[in-house]
Order: C-alpha cells, then structure tokens, then sequence
C-alpha cells in the first residue's frame, strides 16, 4: 500500500489536534476526528507509523481485530494508513513532545525535542507504553557517564574525533556507527556477544574488512564493569566470550541494546495518573485537563483492557467531545458512514 | 501437569505447576514468579524473560532459533544456557525442569 505522508514544515504549525503517538490508536483517532472536521497533525518518536506494532511485532499475527480473523501489526498500520489518507493528517516521525502548555489564546503550545513548535485547541495522548527510548545496560553507576562518556545516540560525528570509542551491540546502529566513526576516532572497538551480526550484510562485510585492515578491533564479549571518575570514562572491563577478562580503554561508549518504553515527558504534564498510566472518563476519554485526552494503552479508567479494539472504541467517543472544543459553534449530528451523504464526501467516496 | 523450579539469585526457589503446551514465561507469570518481566508479552520482541537453563536441561530444551538469538543480544550477561522463557513450550518432558533466574533483566 502506498504511503502517502505529507512532511510537517518546520516552525510553528498551528492545527485543530495534536495526536501524540502514531501507534494503531493514534491513527485511528485521525479518522474519527476526520470524521467530524477536526485537523489533525501526528507525532512520533519513532521513524515511521504504526507504534508497538512496528516497533515489536511487525510479522506477527494479531487474532483479536474485529472482522480480521488475522492481521500482521505491519498490515493492520498499513491498512489503517489506508482507512486515514482521506483526511490528509500531517505526520511528524522521530520527535518527541517535551512541552505542554496552555497559552492565554486557549490553545495548548507543544515543543517537541527537536525544537519543533505547534499549537492546538485539543490533544489527544495516544502514546501507548510511553516513549520508545534507548535501553541502558544495568552496569553500576553507568548514569554518571550519560551525556559525558556514554551515549545512546550520536547527534554530531565531530564530538568522537580524537576519541577511544567503544561500540557495543551487533545490530544496524552498532554496525552503522561503527563505520561512521571509525575514520575520526583515535581508536575504535566493536564489542559484541556472539561472532554474529544482525545487521545488514554490507554493512558486517565493511566492518570486517576495516577489522581486517588493522583499522578496527572487533571483540566477542560482554562489558562487565566501567571505570572512571567525575564522569570521565577511562576504561571498562570486558568478559570475553572464552571467559576471560580483558581491560578495554575508552572514553566514549556507545550502547545499542534496542528500545524499551518509558512513560517520558507525559509524567511531566500536571495530569492525574494512576500508576504511570492517564486517568480518564469513560464517557469522553478526557485527562484531568480540559481538551487534552489520552486513548489507548496509555490510559486508564475500572475495567481498562490494553487491546487495540478498546482504543478503537475510546477514539470514536473522544472525537465527540473534541468536536465541541474545536468547533463550538457547530452542532454535532450522529451519522453513519453507510448512508450519510456529508461523511461520505470527507472519505471521497464516489 | 508439568513441574518447572526457578531458582532466584538469592538462590531462594519457586516451584510451579504448567499444563503442557504453555511457554515457561507464562507460567512464571500464572504463578507471580519474580525477575521474569515479559515486558512484550512473549512476542519475542524484548529480552525480559530472560533465564538460565540448568546445564542438565539445555539438551532437552533445546537450542534458540535464530530469531531468539537475535534478541537475547538485547539481554544482559547472556551465556551459553540462556534463553527467553517465552520461547520453551512446556511439554511433558520438560517436567522437572530447573531455570535460573537472572540478577538483572533489560
């Protein structure tokens, strides 16, 4: 199925709704928001659509979509792209919303950590399981080195030069950084577990030639200790895969151990919760702050499930209520899609 | 039913009773055993269900697929007996089991 997402601009958007999360939920409260004339502009951490169900189990089959006896998560994020394109939602991928507040105006103003500034009368947190962030190794005392000799990402390939870096996994980032790095680092070793790559061949083919060529060092161990002081790393210790122990010296480590939810910076927002996770009502799905509504795996209320139906059903009843912010002046009928004219035109069927 | 032990760091230990034809992390889950997280739900999309096979087991057990190998490069201190709970179905063979469960998981 095509794609067919139009890139936000950059600078200050303003839009009727703000749907934090591009997981199943999230897109489809762009349709029942459609539904009832309210613009939409989507966010997401992650680089492309579809939440947890791209991020975890693309491949996997889900069993409990009502009408689709079974459905892969990829196919169910497509076919949901598929169902929302009448509506034109703008998608902003790989940012998160640090930001929330509400302007003299009424409208909410949201920053993302990009910088990126958007305003909106209503937000709807479909956020799932929180924010996919990096995993940090549960090595002790680890935290002292974040920002300063630990990282989890690479944001300027210039900060590395000059530096004993020390690369650790054997995925694509781990691969992809390793021969990024390797021509500015003073000194570069790819540390992982097994002899065995999950990343891309051409991409394992070039680390090994530049192992080959004496231009890297390739170790199969597991970090078992850090040293260093004031933040500083120096070294870390390093169990081999023979059992031994070997001292790599390093003052920049680079972890790539994949994703884990946190809830991030929606604990930061001032809204009830229960438990990490959003209270709401169950009549409109509304947090604690007036326009501002959390739908899916995020939220909570008695008898909450985490199934991706019980979002569907939160996100049609939210529209309702978003419906009377956004367009107060409006009175809102119920129709059916099967036989109302007027919804009919806003999904383009001819 | 299937008798599985899991062994805690402390060496404190839990012993379960599974029905064949659930995985070990179900039924660590069914039985509030702690350390095991499943934080995917036993999609094998996470490393959390990570544990040790005791050595006279990893026979019967078996070796993990390649997928399986694949994300216990997510776990920590990965050695030759691990594997992901989610992965080993219960069967009638497996009875009496012993799994360690590790310090940590991530």
């Amino acid at each position: 199925m095509a794609l067919d997402i139009a890139a936000a601009d950059t600078g200050a958007t303003e839009i009727d709704a703000v749907v934090i999360g591009a997981g199943p939920v999230g897109l489809f409260a762009v349709f029942e928001l459609g539904l009832v004339d309210i613009k939409t502009l989507v966010i997401d951490i992650l680089d492309r659509p579809g939440g947890q169900c791209a991020e975890l189990y693309p491949e996997k089959p889900i069993y409990d979509i009502p009408a689709l006896p079974t459905v892969t998560g990829k196919e169910l994020t497509d076919r949901l792209l598929e169902q929302i394109k009448p509506f034109g939602a703008e998608f902003v991928f790989g940012e998160r919303v640090d930001e929330i507040a509400r302007g003299e105006d009424g409208r909410f103003h949201l920053k993302t950590d990009a910088g990126r500034e958007v305003s909106a009368k209503v937000i709807v947190i479909a956020a799932g399981g929180g924010s996919f962030t990096p995993k940090r190794p549960p090595l002790e005392g680890i935290e002292a080195y974040e920002g300063t000799s630990v990282f989890y990402a690479v944001r300027r390939i210039e900060s590395f030069r000059g530096k004993d870096v020390l690369i650790v996994g054997g995925g694509d980032s781990a691969l992809d950084w390793t021969l990024s790095l390797a021509p500015v680092a003073n000194s570069l070793t790819l540390l992982h577990r097994r002899d065995e790559f999950r990343g891309a061949p051409h991409s394992v083919d070039k680390m090994r030639a530049l192992v080959a060529e004496g231009k890297i060092r390739l170790v199969i161990g597991q970090v078992t200790k850090l040293h260093g002081e004031n933040g500083n790393l120096e070294a870390v210790t390093v169990k081999t895969s023979d059992g031994t122990e070997e001292r790599i010296v390093t003052n920049a480590m680079l972890p790539f151990f994949g994703l884990t939810m946190k809830l991030g910076p929606v604990a930061q927002w001032g809204l009830n919760l229960n438990e990490n996770l959003i209270l709401v009502d169950t009549e409109k799905f509304e947090t604690s702050e007036t326009g501002i509504f959390a739908v899916g795996d995020i939220n909570w209320y008695p008898g909450k499930l985490k199934l991706i139906l019980s979002g569907f059903h939160e996100v049609a009843l939210m529209a309702q209520q978003a419906h009377k912010y956004v367009h107060p002046d409006k009175k809102l009928m119920f129709q059916y899609t099967t036989s109302s004219s007027s919804l009919q035109k806003k999904l383009g069927v001819k | 039913m299937v008798k599985l032990t899991f062994v805690q760091p402390d060496g404190a230990s839990q012993t379960v009773e599974a029905e064949p034809g659930v995985t070990v992390m179900e039924a660590a889950k069914l039985n509030d055993v702690p350390g095991i997280e499943a934080e995917c739900g036993g999609a094998c999309a996470c490393a959390t269900c990570h544990v040790y096979v005791n050595p006279e087991w990893v026979e019967k057990t078996g070796k993990p697929a390649s997928i399986e190998e694949d994300m216990l490069d997510f776990a920590f201190d990965v050695r030759k007996e691990s594997r992901l709970s989610c992965q080993i179905k219960v069967t009638p063979e497996l009875d009496g089991l012993t799994v360690r469960v590790p310090a940590k998981q991530f």
